[in-house]
């Protein structure tokens, strides 16, 4: 096992149990999709269907704008009723394109794509880009852009994430278990892509079933290695795995390209297979339906746009009562206002707690006790930083690390006074980046 | 769907280790030197520590009603000062010595610079050097013989001054500036060599371990603090840096220059037990508030402690030297953290790359 690990990290209850040993079901389409035109990090797509037009399963409905930019495609076939901003998980209202299914689940022609083996490097990353996708792990990074890092910085290394730390989710255990052949060859399409030397599958320890399965299927040397991962949050984010894999560390401000290194979701490496080898855009999802306040826990396989409302009554409802619905786990996830949200590409579960659980405890002074500090994955000083932002001293807050900060919740997670230390960072981070923008205007 | 959802920033979820915890575990941890303290130094102790402690919990709640803040005297950081500032008294101090020094501690050492989070030195710590600075006779003569009386013991076989010479680091230090001194009689020479002899042998040593000689009634005993040390690392409450360097500085120099005989003669387990070291490295020099927060700030702080207490105890005028090193240390501790911002994760990558 790798021990050699990353700074500081923490030990969450894992409540994985929940939903571990459900197999992927197949969600109903719904009646009605509501498909985000943003739903990856980047500029929004633009709309290139009208109210009324007919749409299929794969039908491209947005364009990709811009550099950092992918399409948007229907998950159902039916009729566009709607191009309006709605409710999203971000927690914004977001221009949506609303298509009421016709029950047909008629797709979309395929582009006719060369085998893959047969396909140069440009056609790969153009497949994958129009299937649009993106990183399925959360953050929602436009796939074909990570595969296409500047010359000077070869990529050698390529991990498969697996780790799967944040508590609750077990959509990535799940489909390791169940893809685990179109994971492979997803993450090897990804090494051709980059011309990689060596892979891994890093997944935690708390997935021994997977393990197993993985390893057998990369035996016999194709590149591909197994890394089992101590149980320590958080695992997998980018830069504390490729510290501990590697001993590399992704410089501040840069990219894992910058140290010759590609992170991928096994989730986003299954859904390259599809890409690549079917020309399958990305329309679906396996989304984890979980918490205290569910009735029963469940791993879906859901439409994108299907209202997160349809995934819970899917999972036998609410039970008791609701405090909080969060779109993603507990350590990073977003509170919603409202379960119309959709399902979107980064939507990796659906954690609801119960009332009781959700309480947010009032935060009082610190005491400084330096638990932020020890536990910091990052190795920043987060009750230093947070007195800077609450004082508005942005220069100091930057200058102690404040844009470093990779919002993974360790320290506001063992803060004994309760301070709400990721809030005060991303509040932060928008009025540097809002600053930012402005001096590069005037 | 109905229900009025709740929403905030994440993570959502978080440890059950809250303020409140922490000082009960502080106390619990405390709670082996206490009933040591009662054992040794009989149930005067007991009232000490209880009057401090109410007067702490008074003043804390006093101070905030006057200051129309929300009274926060049930987080039990008050408690915590109220005991360690009893700990710090001889047994025989008058029963309102405490009363004063826990009064100060919270309303102008705690509260005056805004209350828990905010102070800069340690208000127990404080406490105790206003009461030596005002009433240095209470603080310094006021020593109750352990129940068994061991170490007045020994001074009286000595034909010793039995008040001056109540606790082993008193009687180590005037023994060496006997030794030191060229006028010395002969007789007290000699007299001092049998002193150190005696200090340094197993059966003191044993003595300090339990915790049965002369001293303030909480830091005597070295295996009942050792005990609580156990709880906090148990507990987690602690982090073993400040500590761990601060008890190892001053084995090391108590080694190299605590003995007699010249340079790595010194009597290393006398050093570690003797006096309030083990209360301080445990108890006080680890006082969240007023110490670094960085591993490398809480390194320096804990050796700076250990390098001020060996001067104190070794050349300077006082017998005992550990809660003014704290306090100095306190007062460096904004600088420590500043100097010793960790380097962040890709900090050296970048320093590479743009070389």
């Amino acid at each position: 096992m790798w021990r050699r690990g990353f700074p500081g990290g923490t030990h969450p209850h894992y409540h994985k149990d929940l939903s571990s040993g459900k197999a992927i079901e197949e969600l109903a389409a719904p009646e009605e999709a509501v498909i985000p035109l943003h739903q990856h990090t980047g500029a929004p797509s633009e709309p290139i269907v009208k109210v009324g037009d007919r749409v299929r399963v794969g039908t491209k409905i947005g364009e990709a704008a811009g550099a950092i930019s992918v399409p948007t495609h229907s998950s159902i076939a039916g009729e566009v009723k709607k191009i309006e901003p709605r409710p999203h998980p971000l927690g914004a209202n977001i221009l949506s394109v609303v298509i009421a299914n016709d029950g047909s689940d008629e797709e979309e022609e395929k582009a006719v794509l060369k085998p893959a083996a047969e396909q140069t490097r440009e056609e790969m990353i153009g497949a994958i880009k129009e299937a649009g996708i993106v990183g399925l792990g959360g953050a929602a990074f436009p796939t074909f852009f990570k595969l296409s890092p500047p010359k000077d910085y070869p990529v050698d290394t390529v991990i498969l994430n697996g780790a799967e730390c944040e508590p609750y989710l077990t959509a990535d255990h799940r489909l390791m278990l169940e893809h685990a052949e179109e994971i492979v060859q997803g993450g090897k399409i990804i090494m051709k892509v980059l011309d990689a030397r060596q892979g891994f599958i890093a997944i935690e320890e708390n997935k021994p079933d997977a393990i197993a399965l993985m390893e057998k299927l990369v035996a016999g040397g194709n590149g591909f290695r197994v890394a089992e991962m101590p149980e320590r949050y958080p695992q997998g984010a980018e830069k504390q795995l490729i510290k501990a894999l590697l001993r590399r560390e992704v410089p501040c401000g840069g990219l894992p390209f910058h140290v010759g290194t590609l992170v991928q979701n096994v989730g986003t490496a299954l859904a390259i297979y599809e890409a690549v080898t079917e020309g399958r855009p990305l329309t679906r999802r396996v989304a984890t339906v979980t918490g205290s306040a569910v009735a029963e826990p469940k791993n879906l396989m859901v439409r994108i746009g299907t209202p997160v409302a349809q995934l819970i009554e899917a999972c036998g409802g609410y039970r008791g009562e609701v405090g909080k619905l969060i779109v993603g786990g507990p350590m990073m996830g977003l509170a919603q206002f409202t379960d119309e949200v959709p399902v979107i590409k980064g939507t990796s579960g659906i954690l609801v707690l119960t009332e009781e659980e959700a309480v947010v405890p009032d935060p009082e002074p610190c005491i400084r006790c330096a638990r932020c500090v020890d536990t910091c994955p990052m190795r920043l000083v987060p009750c230093t930083i947070q007195d800077y932002v609450e004082y508005g001293l942005l220069d100091e807050a930057t200058d102690w690390g404040l844009m470093d900060c990779i919002e993974c919740g360790c320290c506001a997670f063992v803060c004994p006074a309760r301070r709400r230390l990721v809030g005060f960072f991303k509040y932060g981070k928008a009025l540097v980046m809002e600053r930012r923008k402005k001096s590069a205007a005037s | 769907m109905e229900a009025r959802l709740i929403v905030s920033t994440s993570p959502h979820v978080r440890t059950d280790q809250d303020v409140q915890t922490i000082m009960f575990q502080v106390v619990v941890a405390l709670m082996p030197a206490l009933v040591g303290a009662i054992f040794f130094f009989g149930v005067r102790a007991l009232w000490l520590t209880l009057i401090s402690v109410a007067t702490a919990v008074a003043t804390e709640a006093l101070v905030q009603w006057l200051r129309r803040k929300p009274i926060t005297i049930a987080d039990g950081s008050a408690v915590v000062t109220g005991i360690l500032l009893a700990f710090n008294l001889p047994g025989k101090t008058p029963l309102w010595l405490p009363v004063v020094g826990s009064f100060f501690a919270i309303a102008i050492v705690k509260q005056l610079f805004g209350g828990l989070g905010y102070n800069v030195i340690n208000p127990a710590l404080a406490g105790r050097a206003l009461l030596m600075a005002s009433w240095p006779v209470h603080m310094t003569a006021d020593w109750a013989a352990p129940s068994r009386g061991v170490m007045s013991g020994i001074a009286q076989d000595l034909g010793l001054d039995a008040v001056t010479t109540a606790t082993p680091l008193n009687l180590f230090k005037m023994s060496k500036q006997v030794l030191s001194d060229p006028n010395a009689l002969a007789g007290q020479v000699e007299e001092a060599r049998v002193a150190l002899a005696a200090l340094g042998s197993r059966g003191t040593l044993v003595n300090l371990f339990w915790g049965n000689v002369g001293g303030c009634i909480g830091e005597t005993s070295a295996v009942l603090l050792l005990l609580g040390a156990l709880w906090l690392f148990y507990k987690r409450i602690i982090e073993w840096r400040i500590p761990v360097s601060y008890v190892g500085t001053v084995l090391v120099l108590a080694w190299v220059a605590g003995g007699t005989e010249g340079l790595f003669s010194g009597n290393v387990l006398f050093h570690a037990m003797s006096g309030g070291l083990l209360l301080g490295a445990i108890f006080m020099a680890t006082d969240m508030v007023t110490s670094p927060v960085t591993p490398n700030g809480r390194i320096i702080f804990g050796v700076g402690c250990g390098v001020l207490t060996m001067l104190i105890r070794l050349v300077g005028g006082y017998p005992e030297g550990v809660s003014y090193s704290i306090l100095l240390m306190n007062a460096a501790t904004p600088l420590l953290d500043r100097w010793t911002r960790p380097k962040k994760l890709g900090e050296r990558t970048l320093m590479k790359a743009s070389q």
